[in-house]
């Protein structure tokens, strides 16, 4: 028997197709996301996946908490962007209510916002390195410049993920004198990082090959199948909410919206690295341009919308996060939708992993870039 | 104003579906529109490919529950021209939801639709993998609907459809509590009896 299988296996052998789990618990998942994969030999021919393991019926307890009270659960959706699922409700609720923000929260705004994306991206990008075979490394490099945004945000609000940081009418705390000299050696500090990223993988020669050409999504296929964020833009869509559709105060920046060529693993990737330094353009405006003034407006305890529905969205580091709120005139939402774009970016999945071998239906996977807390809810 | 700012006016959209599509508008409003159900997939065939639409991006899918009977609401966008339509389709049917998929016209539409089926229960016809998508196939019941009680709601003896309450429920121990109302077995007199001998043996 052992001399046998020193000789090798046998090429002409024919497998039948079978089954294999991964997940839930699984390195390459990023969650509790599982999935079945029918294999043939190395090759995938179907793919079925199975959410809901982190499902904790967010929509059906908003609709029996004030709106305020539904800001904390954002948080919990999308942990890695807790910023961005706060100002998209918190935005939906001012227009709903019709609530002023003054000038200064907005900014404030932005900027975390605009962290958060950095710390985000950071996290999709490294995780996507790790699933391409550099395990662990660049992930820890790239957590060096996140940890400095999570202290940033503990100062300000006191919680390095579960932010809980906007509020109807602003946001919720003033930073404190110590965060602007921390957050300008940050932003001066960021640039030079992302090119040492830059040097170090966009040219890799193994990550090239392992993303290069791997799970390309066309431009029509992208956009049909309700691709957002960097997903969609890097198969050459220049779609970004902050341009297509400025909340805050994003049209008084300079900036640009990365977009890719082949809409492959590589393009997503670099797609991320560049709005990371478009990130940084509009953080050193938003400082030079932070006027003084209230961080907040007072509102109403017990908020009563009029009878009405709002879709409110922003761009988060995964695309267009939306809020549909309905209301009945009551102080809780009488519908309450979150647009999770984990969740549909993952449209598509099982169409690009059909034909692809599993390590690159990881890498595809891995370059979408998926929050499990978002997709469950 | 609640209407997002590249919002398109409803009465415009549904004047052209009118003249497109002549019956299928039941409704207007400024900043939707309201369409037949079993035509909802018409009315998308003709936004996606109407030039003057180009309601290219099926944004968002959702659905709300009106006690009478379900809205399905359709967030479309057009990402060349950029502005958004909201199209609604009403479904009468409260007993048995079932409308056209928006599937053959939309990919994106193929979670989002699954979503919708898993906790309001609305079926849509065409879909090509209608399966329950958070919870388990035999769950007997969809949480979003509004006569499903969630916790904070349940009170004394409530109970939600197809889900069972167990003896303990009414003890003050919180931890046993906790668990109220949402346990799912199988038939009610069988569950009754099973948690009756499970506390025996306790």
């Amino acid at each position: 028997m052992p001399a046998r299988r020193r000789q090798g296996t046998n090429v002409n052998s024919t497998v039948e197709p079978y089954v294999l789990n991964i997940g839930p618990q699984h390195p390459s998942t990023h969650g509790v996301f599982r999935v079945r994969v029918v294999m043939d030999g190395e090759v995938i021919r179907d793919l079925d996946m199975i959410v809901g393991y982190l499902h904790r019926s967010m929509e059906k307890l908003a609709e029996e908490r004030t709106y305020t009270q539904n800001i904390p659960f954002t948080d919990r959706a999308d942990y890695l962007a807790a910023m961005s699922g706060n100002l998209g409700l918190a935005l939906g609720i001012e227009r709903l209510a019709g609530v002023e923000v003054p000038e200064r929260a907005s900014y404030l705004r932005v900027i975390f916002a605009e962290l958060q994306r950095i710390a985000s991206h950071a996290m999709a990008n490294g995780t996507l390195v790790s699933d391409a075979g550099a395990w662990q490394t660049p992930l820890l490099y790239m957590f060096r410049e996140r940890e400095k945004i999570l202290d940033l945000f503990e100062m300000t609000c006191g919680a390095r993920l579960t932010t809980n940081y906007m509020r109807a009418g602003g946001v919720s705390f003033e930073p404190p004198p110590e965060f602007w000299p921390a957050l300008k050696e940050l932003v001066a500090e960021l640039p030079g990082r992302i090119d040492e990223y830059m040097e170090l993988l966009a040219d890799n020669e193994i990550f090239l090959g392992r993303t290069r050409g791997i799970g390309v999504i066309t431009p029509e296929d992208a956009i049909n199948g309700s691709l957002v964020g960097p997903a969609l833009r890097g198969s050459g869509v220049p779609w970004d909410l902050r341009k297509a559709e400025p909340y805050c105060v994003y049209d008084r920046f300079d900036f640009d919206v990365p977009v890719g060529i082949r809409g492959d693993v590589y393009d997503r990737f670099m797609c991320r690295m560049m709005e990371t330094r478009e990130s940084v353009r509009i953080l050193q405006q938003a400082i030079a341009q932070i006027p003084a003034g209230p961080h907040k407006n007072d509102i109403p305890l017990a908020l009563r919308p009029p009878v009405g529905e709002v879709y409110s969205r922003v761009e988060g580091p995964r695309g267009e996060v939306g809020f549909y709120l309905v209301s009945d005139g009551g102080p809780a939402p009488y519908r309450f939708h979150l647009r999770a774009p984990s969740l549909i970016n993952l449209s598509l999945l099982r169409e690009l992993a059909r034909g692809a071998s599993l390590p690159d239906a990881v890498v595809t996977l891995g370059s979408i870039d998926i929050v499990v807390g978002e997709i469950d809810r | 104003m609640p209407a997002g700012p590249n919002q398109l006016l409803g009465h415009r959209v549904a004047d052209a579906i009118e003249a497109a599509l002549r019956g299928a508008v039941t409704g207007r409003h400024v900043e939707w529109v309201e369409v037949r159900s079993d035509r909802v997939r018409d009315v998308l065939h003709f936004l996606h490919d109407s030039e003057a639409f180009d309601a290219a991006q099926l944004s968002n899918l959702t659905s709300v529950d009106r006690h009478t009977h379900f809205e399905v609401v359709y967030h479309l966008q057009s990402l060349d021209l950029n502005h958004q339509i909201v199209v609604k389709a009403i479904v009468e049917d409260h007993e048995n939801p079932l409308l056209p998929s928006a599937y053959p016209v939309y990919k994106g539409a193929l979670l989002q639709e699954r979503e919708v089926y898993d906790l309001m229960g609305i079926r849509f016809e065409g879909h090509p993998d209608l399966r329950r998508l958070f919870l388990w196939e035999g769950y007997p019941a969809y949480p979003l609907r509004k006569d499903f009680l969630s916790l904070g709601q349940i009170t004394g003896k409530d109970v939600n459809p197809g889900l069972v309450r167990f003896p303990f429920e009414d003890t003050e121990d919180p931890d046993r509590m906790l668990n109220a109302g949402n346990i799912v077995t199988g038939e009610r007199e069988a569950a009754a009896g099973n948690a009756g001998q499970a506390q025996a043996g306790h």
